[in-house]
């Protein structure tokens, strides 16, 4: 494998890292809006 | 880990597919209609539901759809890479292996569905399942690569958003949720093949049975007029069951009768150039602003009810 291909596999982990960890965040608020949702009678 | 393998000049390594190829892979282009009904049938729905919730069962229709359209390119790589307008997708132009595709559209599915009953109820899950499982399994896998009435059977996959709406508040699924079900599922046939007879070299290339490829163009033209006959009846149906009031009823009949002029339209053509069929595509165009419409409607009529 060359510099340039490790580069490029280096830089797309990295970006389904980063988008995978906006993700798990969004995930978290969502779940926590849900329960407090749940728990206020909202249903 | 979701690769694809990439061969360079005297070695083989693998990549792992670009993020925005995931995202593709669940179509959010074809995901706006499904949204868009599965909003008016919430919207429309007698009851209360707390925002919150609402988004999150808005959002499950739309990753369901996603996974069931993500379930749809894996099992259809090969179909898609015979086909100009599906060369491109990550599955066909090697940017994606087709097990990362899988293991994505089956957690996905999973996931829509739990985060459904837990965010709304059950029977809303149920319904979301039971609409990703037809679609991939009745639709893509049975009926679309064994018989040319496939979207007629299969358009019942597109018709579930709004009765997963409406039973996401309501809990239950009663008269109008049905009969905007039965609108969608009549409205799909001439939909599609308007599409198919101005994209058919492209099915026959793939070999998909589509209307226009088994049984001709004209037969295809009768087909779109019977099933816009239908559909019409269909899309009246809430009127004369009382459902929904002359908002709705007018919107319906006008823009009905709009689209029984451009089916006619169809009917009455026998061009076969795909480039010289303006009329076919503007019915393609319409049926697409007619559902709008139509849904839009049923969702100002309740409100203006209540």
């Amino acid at each position: 494998m060359t510099p340039e291909e490790d580069g490029q596999i280096r830089a797309r982990q990295k970006a389904r890292a980063i988008v995978t960890g906006l993700l798990l965040g969004a995930l978290v608020i969502l779940f926590y809006a849900i329960t407090i949702a749940k728990i206020g009678g909202g249903h | 880990m979701a690769s694809s393998p990439i061969m360079s000049e005297g070695s083989a390594f693998t990549i792992p597919a670009h993020w925005r190829d995931f995202v593709a892979l669940t179509k959010p282009r074809v995901m706006t209609l499904v949204v868009f009904t599965g909003l008016c049938g919430l919207l429309a729905a007698p009851g209360h539901m707390h925002p919150v919730l609402a988004f999150t069962a808005i959002l499950c229709i739309a990753l369901g759809a996603g996974a069931a359209a993500a379930l749809n390119q894996w099992y259809e790589a090969d179909i898609d890479a015979k086909m100009k307008r599906t060369a491109n997708r990550p599955l066909p132009a090697g940017r994606m292996d087709r097990q990362s595709a899988l293991h994505f559209g089956v957690g996905l599915s999973f996931f829509s569905v739990l985060l459904m009953g837990i965010a709304a109820n059950w029977l809303a899950a149920a319904v979301l399942a039971v609409s990703i499982l037809f679609y991939v399994f009745v639709y893509t896998i049975w009926l679309k690569p064994r018989t040319a009435q496939n979207i007629v059977i299969g358009g019942a996959a597109g018709a579930f958003p709004p009765v997963i709406g409406w039973a996401a508040v309501t809990g239950d699924i009663s008269a109008l949720p049905i009969a905007l079900f039965m609108l969608i599922f009549f409205w799909t046939p001439p939909h599609f093949w308007a599409l198919a007879l101005f994209v058919k070299t492209d099915y026959a290339a793939a070999g998909i049975p589509m209307l226009p490829v088994v049984s001709g163009e004209v037969a295809t033209r009768r087909h779109i007029w019977f099933y816009t006959a239908i559909m019409a009846v269909a899309a009246m149906a809430p009127v004369l069951l009382r459902l929904t009031g002359p908002i709705y009823g007018t919107t319906a009949l006008l823009g009905t009768a709009l689209f029984a002029l451009l089916a006619f339209q169809v009917l009455r053509r026998r061009e076969s150039d795909p480039a010289r069929m303006a009329p076919e595509k503007r019915l393609f165009k319409y049926s697409i602003l007619y559902l709008f419409l139509l849904f839009g409607a049923v969702v100002v009529d309740r409100w203006v009810a209540a």
